[in-house]
């Protein structure tokens, strides 16, 4: 009786927050081009809210209350570019499924997590970037003899449930034998303890988890990236003065170096170069 | 290709269900069987099976589910190495299975001691009088009435198994919940929906389920 009286409490909370989530919806068509509702117009006034992951060693990684990672250089890079001090941007964890809601709904300003390009997203936000162009690759051990996705059949292979890389194995590797979990994390810990042959997404992540400390020397990236998936740096839909501003602070940042700077001083310390960066196929930002 | 007419969808939504189906089923089978010997443990004259029944009750009854089922994965299997297959879904399905019973006989078992508690003391003494050991008393006289006084608090629980069930999704089973996430991560601009139709088909199949359980209560009941 008690637990079902509890899950009938928390179906009621739920849906009090889908229906908060239809209500915010509704207001993104009203924003407007102008500077005011757009990142610039924020970043003007002070303050800033840029959405991360706070749970990938060198992209966004939260450590007590600070955020790190690469992504989080980027975020730093756009704000110095958008007029505002860098220490005054408030970071916020955003997790895949919810990073839609949260530009629609204004809980953030940009998206800076992970975020690939895609039609479907197109439909909701607009995309500044790419800012890297990453692929779907592979975790293995250090001793593995697994070279490639072609060796994969009958393995066992770890991806986050839900997630594109898990899709595409599904979809392109069948005799690969899939396990999911919530978190990638929990696949390296499975990778390590012998229960899944290799861990994969996309290369930059696992390049994370391959440089952190603890797991020194015992994993690889295999280096064989098979998809293509473009970073973008998500924002209102019709933030378009926003978006183009942003696109330009990216180009200065590479012409700059502060790029190069921000790569070298988060994925780049196990010695990866830092990745070329293509001006020309920056997106179009809405009209 | 439409949320709505890819009949990959379709067939992700589908095998979701059929997951939760089939939890649900071997869950509700193994904390009914594991649910009713921890009752006869709590009622039973040796204090040592008395303690283990109050123990498993209160340690599971009181330990997130999430937590359980992780045990069950990295625990059991992980560390310990109990494989019960050698394909990863219906491994992980026995592993979700052995966490949903064993959380779950916890609250079956406190449904049928009160059960147990219905029954008036008077028939226990008279079964004993006649020369019946406890285990008869228990089989014959006690659980048959108790278990007809509780269909509808076992009801409960098992529509919460029903739900709880999803939390198996977390160590990759491809169960609803599972599915769900796949579909939103395809689908960004539909995410409403997408829940509207997943909450919509549990709210579809339990809420009937609950009318039942309610009807059988009624129907079953030992008058007194």
């Amino acid at each position: 009786m008690r637990v079902s009286r509890m899950a009938a409490v928390a179906t009621a909370a739920v849906m009090a927050l889908s229906v908060a989530a239809c209500g915010g919806g509704e207001d993104a068509g009203s924003g407007g081009g102008g500077s005011g509702d757009g990142v610039i117009g924020k970043a003007a006034s002070g303050k800033l809210i840029i959405g991360v992951k706070s749970d990938q060693p060198g992209l966004g990684l939260q450590t007590g209350t600070t955020y790190e990672g690469f992504d989080i250089e980027v975020g730093k890079i756009v704000a110095k570019g958008l007029g505002l001090d860098p220490a005054k941007v408030e970071w916020k964890t955003t997790v895949s499924a919810n990073r839609e809601p949260f530009i629609e709904q204004g809980q953030v300003d940009l998206v800076i997590a992970t975020y690939t390009i895609n039609d479907d997203r197109k439909k909701k936000v607009a995309f500044a970037g790419p800012y890297y162009v990453a692929g779907q690759d592979l975790l293995v051990k250090t001793d593995s003899t697994i070279t490639g996705p072609e060796g994969l059949d009958g393995k066992k292979v770890c991806s986050v449930a839900g997630s594109t890389p898990a899709k595409r194995i599904k979809e392109e590797y069948p005799k690969v034998a899939l396990q999911e979990f919530d978190s990638y994390s929990k696949c390296v810990t499975a990778l390590g303890g012998g229960q899944v042959d290799a861990v994969t997404t996309d290369d930059i992540i696992l390049a994370g988890y391959a440089a952190q400390a603890e797991y020194a020397g015992k994993f690889k990236v295999v280096g064989k990236p098979f998809s293509s998936e473009p970073y973008g740096i998500g924002l209102k839909k019709t933030d378009t003065a926003g978006c183009t501003k942003i696109n330009e602070i990216l180009k200065a940042a590479v012409d700059d170096g502060t790029y190069k700077a921000a790569w070298d001083a988060t994925l780049g310390k196990g010695g990866t170069p830092a990745p070329t960066f293509d001006a020309s196929k920056l997106s179009n930002c809405p009209a | 290709m439409d949320l709505l007419s890819d009949p990959d969808n379709l067939d992700l939504y589908l095998t979701g269900f059929s997951w939760i189906l089939r939890l649900t089923g071997a869950g509700a089978l193994g904390a009914l069987v594991l649910g009713v010997i921890l009752a006869g443990f709590r009622v039973s004259p040796i204090p040592v099976l008395r303690g283990f029944g109050a123990a498993w009750v209160n340690i599971f009854r009181n330990t997130p589910l999430t937590l359980i089922i992780f045990f069950c994965y990295f625990g059991l299997f992980s560390t310990l190495g109990l494989s019960l297959a050698e394909e990863i879904d219906v491994n992980n399905f026995w592993l979700g299975v052995i966490g949903l019973s064993v959380y779950t006989a916890a609250f079956v078992c406190e449904a049928i001691r009160s059960g147990i508690n219905t029954v008036p003391a008077g028939q226990a003494e008279a079964a004993r009088a006649i020369g019946l050991s406890f285990f008869q008393v228990l089989r014959m006289i006690v659980l048959p009435q108790a278990g007809r006084a509780v269909i509808a608090p076992l009801g409960s629980i098992f529509i919460a198994l029903a739900k709880n069930s999803t939390i198996v999704g977390t160590i990759g089973l491809a169960e609803s919940s599972n599915a769900m996430k796949t579909l939103i991560n395809d689908y960004g601009s539909q995410t409403i929906l997408i829940f509207l139709i997943f909450a919509g088909t549990f709210a579809a199949v339990l809420i009937p389920t609950g009318y039942l359980f309610g009807w059988l209560a009624n129907r079953l009941a030992v008058k007194r």
